[in-house]
């Protein structure tokens, strides 16, 4: 992972050229994989084939460069980190670059995902090569006019010069440089040598975000578009029985209600009409399966920790061994609620269902997934199926979810019109897919001031932690070690929510450890560096953290937040974690006032390699403290038979600018290939303010929301 | 359904709509000014913020039917260039992440700074209190009003 130069793409497979019909050069590239030996490259832009590419750059004959960006934009800032990657290695002006995407309706109309915080992380290899390549292109095809060797010539901002001082714009050699070989074996630059890569690039989409452009799914129009409003069972485990619409078709502009399945979807030629409709619409719902409660859930979950039906994960050493031994044993129980995603903009579609082809637009995380459950769904062709993104009014994993695409599908087909399908906020936040509820039980063993036994088990909602995120630390830190999973299956829709799993368990790690060092009276951060320093130099191929990396985020951030340096009056909490392949500490700072911990400032110090952008950087990291803040101290979300308890932002409480601390983001420097953004920077905020609060008023948070646990505290008074 | 005629960023806009109709899906569905957003449609997350004789005001709780003597401004009408020193605020401090709330954050600071010429950081965070920021942007918008306040002043 941490090559800077490695030339591992075979750029006759993964990168072709084309002159243009409309005049200038396109240079078709795949990111993640090798495309077709028999990929086909459009000469119209207007037919770019994203089925053989993935990604596309355009150089005019005026040497400007258009970049077709294929990735998600969800608010994570890819749409301009990951062209500044291409542009670095080309050598073109920033000023010169435009950024496209969407809006492309072609055949094969494919692009990537957006999720894992893996886009930069598996896109900087691939990128740097394309624009590298594609500048030595340009090169060698201006040394071919001149007739000199292209060693001798250089090229810098769009410009190639020769040894005798002749110069070419970029836009001056397309028509010799489409013709020409791909060249291997291109040099990369070195990394001291970047112009764009580390500058401060403002979000591409600024000016249309700031003038109130249309970008985002439900600002999408089609002619003879009608909205589409869903009334779906209102608890988990119900059907529908049978509905009356009379008053429904009596609403001005309801041109048609449409029974599918369970749900009744309400046509209009307004939203507000759609809505209305969907209101008077009068239902009766029968019992279908299970109307569960978080309060059987809670003691289901109590019941699999207690008991003994686990899948051990991993296991190092002997903890039996290890907890017979100990001078003491630690163990607590740690609880989360299920998270609404609560995207600002809610889930919605557009679907054009006709006899030829199918036509979806709007935000979606995943659009080839859905492309393949459309199909199916509506018996459909693949090649038939277009699928358009547009800008994501938020994605946090919610997106990832095409259930709303496909009801869209569905009405469409059976109306046989144009329609976009809206939520209510009250749809999207009781019709989720939720991050689900986990409870960890965590017990160590301490012996002669050590941690010499840890035990962690994992009860959850139909699914456990995945990939090698049962390798984290503190795996590899502690000689006798076992982490077991189980789980309990549920008819409450459960998913991927920012930072899936780490987001609730380095709450629950870090909340534990910082319990640890209080007993054995040691330095809360220092006990972290001293267990990290048996994780180095580790043979173990699971381990994908880095013991020095984590230990030099944590150095930067003690010195950053001046740790245990602090006024009078303001308690410090700590928090460290490695997930989505990078490395993030984070101190947070609180006061009291009547009693209430109020958090000031959270200062946070990440290693992610390279930084490409680092206001965007910055913003990724700002926003994932504060979120993290946010749903550890408020987000209260539980269900009674079936039904959810909040179904709007009045009951619901999200973070709010009064309730948010100044975060102050500092990157560790090194050369290393840069890794993800999106979500790392949230997992250990919760941490680090409940440590605070611990350091503040003496007291444990062992659930999420902490003010329900404050309150319980009575230290609202 | 009736008709109604709107003052929205400067001109006269006819519209046929139910009466009971927000102000919001007459903008967004019939008038086709797709920046001011539908986030929760209860006047608690921000993104519809209109201004409504000046008034930062939830276009969503705002009845078509009686808006007829009213001046009414939309993100599309701030400025003509996208100049408005709150725009070139947001533009130099970057801070949108996915963006859907900021015409709401925008319109509200608008309204704000006009009333308020040099605010206090508390006042700001009070202002803005209201508008919802998912992917919580909040630092930056606090910045971005201090920084617009600076170039209104």
């Amino acid at each position: 992972m941490e090559f800077i130069k490695k030339n591992n793409f075979s750029r006759r497979n993964f990168l072709k050229t084309s002159m243009l019909a409309s005049g200038g050069l396109l240079v078709g590239f795949n990111l993640l994989s090798a495309c077709k030996a028999d990929a086909v490259m459009p000469v119209d832009i207007e037919s770019l084939n994203f089925n053989d590419f993935n990604a596309f750059i355009k150089i005019s004959d005026e040497g400007y460069v258009t970049l077709f960006s294929p990735n998600p934009e969800i608010g994570q800032g890819v749409k301009t980190s990951m062209p500044m990657i291409i542009a670095e290695e080309l050598d073109v002006d920033w000023n010169k670059v435009n950024v496209v995407q969407g809006a492309l309706d072609t055949k094969h109309f494919t692009r990537q995902v957006a999720g894992g915080s893996q886009s930069i992380r598996f896109g900087w290899d691939a990128l740097r090569q394309t624009g590298a390549t594609t500048k030595q292109m340009l090169i060698n095809a201006a040394a071919t006019k001149w007739n000199v060797d292209p060693t001798t010539c250089k090229a810098s901002k769009g410009i190639i010069t020769n040894a005798n001082g002749d110069t070419f714009g970029y836009g001056e050699v397309v028509k010799e440089a489409a013709v020409l070989e791909v060249p291997e074996n291109v040099t990369l630059k070195e990394t001291k040598d970047f112009t764009i890569i580390g500058q401060e690039i403002v979000n591409v989409d600024i000016d249309k975000i700031i003038t109130g452009k249309p970008l985002f799914g439900l600002d999408y129009k089609a002619e003879g578009m009608m909205y589409a409003s869903v009334l779906r069972p209102p608890a988990f485990g119900q059907k529908l029985d049978s509905f009356d619409d009379t008053k429904t078709k009596a609403v001005n502009g309801v041109t048609e209600v449409i029974k599918f399945g369970d749900k009744i979807a309400v046509l209009a030629s307004s939203t507000w009409a759609a809505m209305k409709g969907k209101k008077a619409l009068s239902a009766k719902w029968k019992k279908g399966t299970n109307l569960e409660s978080t309060e059987d859930h809670d003691k289901i979950l109590t019941k699999i920790l207690d008991g003994n039906t686990f899948d051990t994960r991993r296991e190092d050493g002997n903890i039996k061994k290890a907890f017979a031994n100990a001078d003491k044993v630690i163990e607590r129980t740690y609880h989360s609620p299920f998270l609404p995603h609560n995207c600002l903009e809610p889930m919605n579609f557009y679907a054009e269902v006709t006899a030829e082809k199918v036509h979806l637009v709007g935000p979606i995380q995943t659009p080839q997934w859905t492309v393949n459950r459309v199909s199916k769904l509506l018996d459909r062709k693949v090649e038939e199926i277009h699928c358009e993104m547009t800008r994501m009014g938020g994605g946090f994993g919610r997106r990832l979810y095409g259930d709303f695409a496909l009801e869209a599908a569905k009405i469409s087909s059976l109306s046989k019109k144009p329609i976009q399908v809206i939520f209510s906020r009250e749809d999207d936040m009781t019709a989720g897919t939720y991050r689900p509820a986990i409870k960890y039980r965590i017990k160590a063993a301490l012996k002669d001031g050590k941690v010499t036994g840890y035990h962690l088990k994992e009860a959850a909602i139909d699914q456990n932690m995945y990939g090698s995120q049962t390798h984290f630390f503190p795996a590899g830190c502690i000689p006798n070690f076992k982490l077991d999973t189980a789980n309990h299956k549920s008819n409450i829709t459960t998913g991927a929510w920012r930072a899936p799993y780490t987001n609730f368990l380095a709450f629950a790690e870090q909340s534990f450890f910082d319990e640890i060092a209080s007993e054995l009276n040691v330095d809360k951060l220092q006990l972290r560096i001293d267990l990290l320093q048996n994780v180095k130099g580790t043979t173990d191929k699971t381990i994908e953290y880095s013991g020095k990396r984590m230990e030099d985020a944590i150095n930067l951030v003690k010195e950053k937040a001046n740790w245990g340096k602090t006024t009078e009056g303001v308690y410090q909490g700590f928090a460290a974690y490695y997930s989505h392949n990078t490395h993030v500490a984070e101190i947070a700072d609180i006061i009291l006032k009547d009693g209430f911990p109020v958090i000031k400032k959270v200062t946070a110090a990440v290693d992610c390699g390279i930084v490409v952008n680092p206001t965007g950087a910055r913003n990724q990291v700002e926003g994932g403290v504060l979120d993290g803040i946010g749903h550890a101290m408020y987000a209260d979300f539980s269900f009674k038979n079936g039904k959810p308890n909040h179904k709007n932002f009045d009951t619901y409480r999200m973070i709010r600018m009064q309730e948010t601390p100044k975060v102050d983001v500092h990157f560790v420097q090194n050369e290393k290939s840069p890794t993800g953004l999106g979500e790392p920077g949230l997992p250990p905020a919760g941490a680090a303010v409940a440590n605070a609060i611990n350091a503040a008023i003496g007291k444990r948070m062992f659930s999420q929301p902490f003010v329900n646990e404050l309150k319980k505290k009575t230290v609202l008074g | 359904m009736p008709n109604y005629t709107l003052h929205i960023n400067g001109k006269e806009r006819s519209v046929t709509a139910d009466t009971d109709t927000p102000l919001l899906w007459v903008l967004r569905d019939e008038l086709n000014l797709v920046g001011t957003k539908f986030g929760c449609g209860i006047a608690q997350c921000g993104a519809c913020t209109v201004h409504i004789d000046g008034v930062a005001t939830r276009s969503c709780q705002m009845q078509v039917s009686i808006l007829d003597d009213v001046k009414i401004t939309t993100i599309e009408g701030l400025s003509d260039d996208g100049k408005h020193p709150i725009q070139e605020a947001w533009k130099e401090i970057d801070v949108p992440q996915c963006g859907y709330c900021q015409a709401g954050q925008i319109m509200t600071a608008a309204a704000f700074l006009e009333e308020n010429k040099n605010p206090s950081e508390e006042e700001i965070r009070e202002a803005m209190h209201g508008n919802i920021c998912r992917c919580a942007s909040y630092n930056r918008i606090e910045k971005a009003v201090k920084v617009a306040a600076r170039k209104m002043s």
